[in-house]
């Protein structure tokens, strides 16, 4: 035990010089010194609820100008015109739960694909390799892949995914995938926030399959299952909820996720049906607008918007929190 | 084997499967594969030593540099350490020690949603907050914008790496005669040190390439300038920028930039990851 050693030799000294003084003045002195140590750490540990207390009623007081103005009519109304000082947040609303919506169903399955690959498959050479490369994108700058999007992906979507969707596949009958293919659109959106919320959605559910006990995948398998058949029936059903979490997880953060889908979903204030049209999610009009405001009413509206975002995302994040916290208890006892 | 017989149909839906897997791994590492490739190939190529010297270019002129951009970023980073740093260390020292007081329980949850908060709400906060009384943008209100960023990770991963100090450590100290904060000062704080490094690091490598908190606080800045109290230049302001603006020089410069910033949090992830490595061998064994 080096560190024991290592640990004791500073309290040496200092006891050295302590102890002597017989020991009730020694009590008094720490007494003194726990009490400032204990109200110090508390003090710290309650700044996180109250810069919490203190965003939400700074943007709440900044934006009450425009809710009292519009009242409920600001979530429904599809008017966004800041000349004519109307302010209804329902395409930004409408834009945001779309990305998102696109985001999950593609990364969703790639994201359970791969923890289920990690946890089931992947000979050990690989666990590691593959599990570090998909934790990475987590690192990479929101801004990064907003430009990657700009340069790369857009173009590739305007001159083989879209004309493919459209023509190749004759979904261009749909609503969903018609009208002219420019490129920034909520398709690019969703797609480039499917490869941002894809980490955080595997790194969570690969954690909680890991987590299924030995036992459970033994006994399907003694019991004559094969290898995906005990991953069905033993694997998934112990570590659902704890999935659901994630998946919920990765909604949060693309709900939020801001400078990335500024950068290529085009930001108009209009509701379409077509994937392949521009839209804006609350997060982009907030970061497309705010330093051009024109008046107060129109500061006020953008801080209402930043308002709703914020209580969605306390929501969606504190139900997926419970979830995943549920799952590992579960797991635990 | 012998004893019984897996139908054919069972068979290949199990060698379906395991394919399927085994695909969705390969599409999960495809899309890290193809940005860092683009990055190296765009970002090389526009990458000069004037990048890391000189001031941008004025619009449409050729050249330049983000200097101003990469010391913009240390010195935001630097103000949002002294700030987000203490009260995280702090907060997650708390809630190691106090495990399951009703107080760390409401922390350790409202840390989590905090860490999920839009990075676009925390930058309208800031700017309500800070430049609206200050009546301008400027460096301190982007640094207090990234710090109140970092708390809730650095909270969590303070508390992670202090509880896996054995607790027969601070009963050795406490038994000896040590008092609480001694304890905690002289022992357990030293031992879990390398782990706590580790995770503000982590923080630090996060906060470095956001963007969004930033736009309406240190807005960003074409000139030198070292002020707390001035608007300030940050690289991932300048990607922005120069990505969204219309000169290809300017598309050149945000590849380049992008590759600097990435390079710059993927050292800081590295040097986590080695203190991670040596703090093991120190602190649990």
């Amino acid at each position: 035990m080096p560190e024991a050693n290592r640990a004791e030799t500073p309290g040496q000294t200092e006891s050295i010089d302590a102890q002597p003084p017989a020991a009730p003045s020694r009590i008094q002195g720490g007494g003194v010194g726990d009490r400032i140590y204990s109200i110090t750490i508390t003090l710290m540990a309650l700044g996180v609820p109250a810069l919490l207390l203190l965003i939400f009623g700074v943007v709440t007081v900044a934006a009450w100008p425009a809710l009292r103005t519009f009242g409920f009519g600001f979530l429904t109304s599809s008017d966004w015109d800041p000349v004519a000082g109307k302010f209804g947040a329902a395409p930004a609303l409408f834009g945001t739960l779309v990305s998102s919506l696109i985001a999950l169903i593609l990364a969703t399955p790639l994201a359970l694909g791969v923890s289920v690959f990690l946890s089931e498959f992947a000979p050990a050479w690989l666990r590691r390799p593959v599990a570090f490369v998909v934790d990475l994108l987590a690192a990479i700058p929101s801004v990064v892949y907003g430009l990657w999007g700009i340069f790369v992906l857009i173009p590739i979507l305007r001159t083989y995914v879209m004309p493919f969707l459209r023509d190749t596949l004759h979904l261009g009958a749909t609503p969903l995938f018609s009208g002219p293919a420019y490129g920034p659109s909520m398709l690019a959106a969703g797609m480039i926030l499917a490869i941002m919320i894809l980490p955080y959605i595997s790194a969570v559910s690969r954690e909680v399959m890991m987590a299924v006990p030995r036992s459970q995948r033994e006994a399907a398998l003694a019991l004559g299952a094969t290898r995906w058949e005990m991953i069905r029936g033993a694997v998934i059903p112990f570590a659902k909820s704890g999935i659901i979490g994630g998946v919920i997880l990765g909604l949060g953060r693309a709900l939020g996720e801001t400078m990335a889908v500024t950068m290529v979903i085009g930001n108009r204030a209009e509701i379409a049906a077509s994937l392949f049209a521009p839209g804006y999610t609350m997060a982009s009009l907030i970061a497309n607008e705010f330093s051009e405001a024109t008046g107060d009413l129109h500061l006020s509206a953008l801080m209402a918007v930043g308002f709703v975002l914020f209580v969605v995302t306390l929501i969606v994040n504190a139900g997926a929190r419970w979830l995943v916290w549920r799952t590992s208890r579960e797991a635990g006892a | 084997m012998t004893a019984f017989r897996t139908s054919p149909r069972r068979r290949a839906i199990n060698v379906f499967m395991t394919a399927l897997m085994w695909a969705a791994a390969v599409a999960a590492t495809l899309p890290l594969v193809l940005i860092l490739f683009n990055l190296l190939a765009k970002g090389v190529t526009s990458l000069d030593l004037a990048f890391f010297t000189h001031l941008p270019a004025p619009p449409g002129q050729e050249g330049g540099g983000a200097a101003n951009a990469i010391v913009g970023t240390v010195i935001l980073v630097g103000g949002a350490s002294a700030f987000g740093l203490p009260i995280g260390i702090g907060a997650g020292i708390y809630l190691a020690e106090r495990k399951g007081a009703p107080l760390a329980v409401l922390v350790r949850f409202l840390a989590d949603v905090l860490n999920g908060l839009p990075s676009i709400v925390m930058g309208i906060f800031a700017w309500e907050l800070v430049v609206v009384p200050m009546h301008h943008f400027s460096a301190l209100s982007g640094a207090f914008a990234l710090g109140a960023m970092m708390i809730p990770t650095v909270t969590r991963t303070t508390e992670e790496m202090v509880r896996v100090v054995p607790t027969t450590l601070s009963e050795a100290a406490l038994a000896l005669g040590y008092t609480r904060w001694r304890t905690a000062l002289r022992i357990v704080i030293p031992t879990a040190l390398a782990g706590i490094i580790t995770g503000a690091l982590v923080a630090l490598a996060r906060i470095a390439g956001e963007t969004a908190p930033l736009l309406f606080t240190a807005f960003g800045n074409n000139f030198w300038s070292l002020s707390l109290n001035k608007p300030i230049a940050a690289l991932p302001l300048q990607i922005f920028n120069y990505a969204t603006g219309p000169y290809d020089d300017w598309h050149a410069q945000a590849w380049a930039a992008s590759l600097v910033l990435i390079a710059l949090v993927l050292l800081i992830s590295l040097l986590a990851r080695f203190a991670t490595r040596s703090g093991f061998s120190r602190g649990v064994e």
